[in-house]
């Protein structure tokens, strides 16, 4: 069992066609991110439903990034405007309930961007240790 | 506090049950309480005579019983729709839950709906009987021998207080005159919380939610939330049921509440109504709409039939998610 130096634990929601590869090639290219950054992989950034956001918080997760195609360049043509629109809609409502807002990011990062992936995440799991431990946004029930 | 009658309405309803026109009537009914005052389908008009009531409870937004009911019954049904009411009628044809061949609507003038909790406050419990005067409610409690005028400014429900609209948006008929879009501060207490640190809103909210007893009526009741399978009933989401205070269960379920009516809701203010425990559920629709406004351009739902909800649309140049907070340093 850790005790001290908790180390933050990272959801990341990626779009199959960009940022899923986008990490892959992160990987290829060796170059380096937190291993606590857990990968989801989606078939579309606007795959992902505002519970799954919600639900990864309450068991236990720090920080929860949507990564997608960049706007225009969606492989369903318009799935990540979508997306867009309602995680600024539901980032904005929990800043409104008193929720940290760096806990919360979506960030695009195209299939040839490994170099962006890495440091995302990295910039990323950096702030959310900074705030520390997600007291918030856990439910005791939920956690494993 | 009401203008038009018992008896207008009544008048009304018969005539068109009578000339065959519609064969059932929403109304109201007495319940248990004088304040307490039940939806019900009226067939008859001895029915009508003897159990339709009006008055300053009768808040109820008939818009979302047509979903059903325009399924089980023939023939038309006679509505009354307050001005507010009409918004969600129409949000309703627009997401086509009901046939509006099957619908008779009647636009009613309203002055503005009471709130019991408020008239509790003033007058006192155990109430038994409430009159309306000149001067406002009379309230008869079991403790006080004269009863206790409660002014109708101070018997105002929130909505209506904030009322958005007198002008009905869809009847086939309109009982009284035509009103206009008000201008309403309906956004003031949602700014007065957004200049809060994010602390404050956090022990607000905390207070707030942690009151809720997951009774679904908010949901129930929404006139935008017709799904006929919830996320809410789901047995295994583990999260059908009430949660101890101080988890976060409570506060996604109010999150996912409003964040499925996003740019649906009309603002009727029907959840806040029904919640036993008072809480303001306005104000995390009212964030919705106020975002959508600030971001997505103006738009009331319901205002006409067939407009396209503003989170079931995009424009390539909309707003980042992490740029709506900017809203100054006081967030950081
Ligand atoms: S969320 Fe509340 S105010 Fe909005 S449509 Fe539903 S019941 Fe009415
Ligand atoms: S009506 Fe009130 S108490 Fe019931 S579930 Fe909704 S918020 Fe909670």
């Amino acid at each position: 069992m850790q005790v001290n130096e908790k180390k933050p634990l990272i959801v990341a929601f990626c779009c199959n066609w960009c940022s899923y590869a986008g990490a892959d090639l992160a990987g290829n290219n060796r170059l380096a991110y937190p291993a606590d950054v857990k990968i989801i992989r989606v078939p579309c950034s606007c795959r992902v439903n505002p519970m799954f956001i919600l639900r990864a918080f309450q068991r236990g997760a720090d920080g929860v990034i949507i990564c997608g195609c960049h706007p225009g360049d969606c492989h369903y043509t318009s799935g990540n405007y979508f997306t867009r629109r309602r995680m600024a809609m539901l980032f904005s409502m929990l800043d409104y309930l008193g929720i940290e807002k760096e806990r919360t990011r979506v960030e695009w990062v195209s299939a040839a961007e490994g170099a962006k992936f890495a440091a995302t995440m990295n910039d990323f799991a950096e702030k959310v240790a900074a705030l520390g431990e997600n007291k918030r946004l856990e439910d005791l029930r939920c956690k494993r | 506090m009401q203008k038009i009658t018992r008896e207008v309405l009544i008048e009304k309803a018969a005539s068109l049950l009578n000339e065959g026109v519609v064969s059932a009537v929403y109304g109201w009914k007495k319940g248990e309480f004088v304040y307490d005052v039940t939806p019900a389908l009226f067939t008859t008009t001895e029915e009508l005579e003897k159990e339709f009531v009006w008055g300053d409870f009768c808040g109820a937004n008939f818009s979302k019983y047509l979903v059903a009911s325009t399924r089980k019954i023939e023939g038309k049904i006679l509505v009354f729709l307050k001005p507010c009411d009409t918004y969600s009628f129409n949000q309703l044809l627009t997401e086509h839950r009901f046939d509006r061949e099957k619908v008779y609507a009647v636009g009613i003038p309203c002055e503005g709906m009471a709130d019991v909790s408020k008239v509790k406050a003033a007058a006192g419990e155990g109430i038994i009987a409430i009159e309306s005067t000149e001067e406002g409610l009379a309230v008869t409690t079991l403790y006080n021998d004269a009863p206790v005028v409660v002014p109708y400014a101070e018997a105002l429900a929130e909505r209506c207080i904030n009322c958005k609209s007198k002008k009905h948006v869809a009847y086939d008929e309109l009982i009284g005159e035509e009103g206009d879009v008000l201008e309403s501060g309906r956004f003031d207490q949602v700014a007065e919380l957004e200049a809060m640190t994010p602390d404050e809103r956090f022990a607000f909210w905390q207070n707030e939610l942690s009151k809720c007893i997951r009774c679904n009526a908010c949901r129930d009741v929404c006139p935008a939330c017709t799904c006929e399978k919830c996320v809410f009933n789901n047995p295994v989401s583990g999260a059908e049921t009430k949660a101890p205070m101080g988890t976060f269960e409570e506060k996604m379920f109010h999150i996912i509440r409003a964040f499925h009516v996003a740019g649906r809701c009309t603002d009727c203010g029907e959840c806040s109504r029904v919640c036993p425990q008072d809480i303001p559920l306005h104000l995390l629709n009212r964030k919705f709409i106020k975002d959508i406004n600030t971001h997505y351009g103006e738009y009331q739902a319901g205002a006409e039939v067939g407009s396209r909800a503003p989170l079931v649309n995009y424009t390539t140049e909309d707003v980042e998610p992490c740029d709506v907070f900017e809203r100054g340093d006081k967030n950081a």
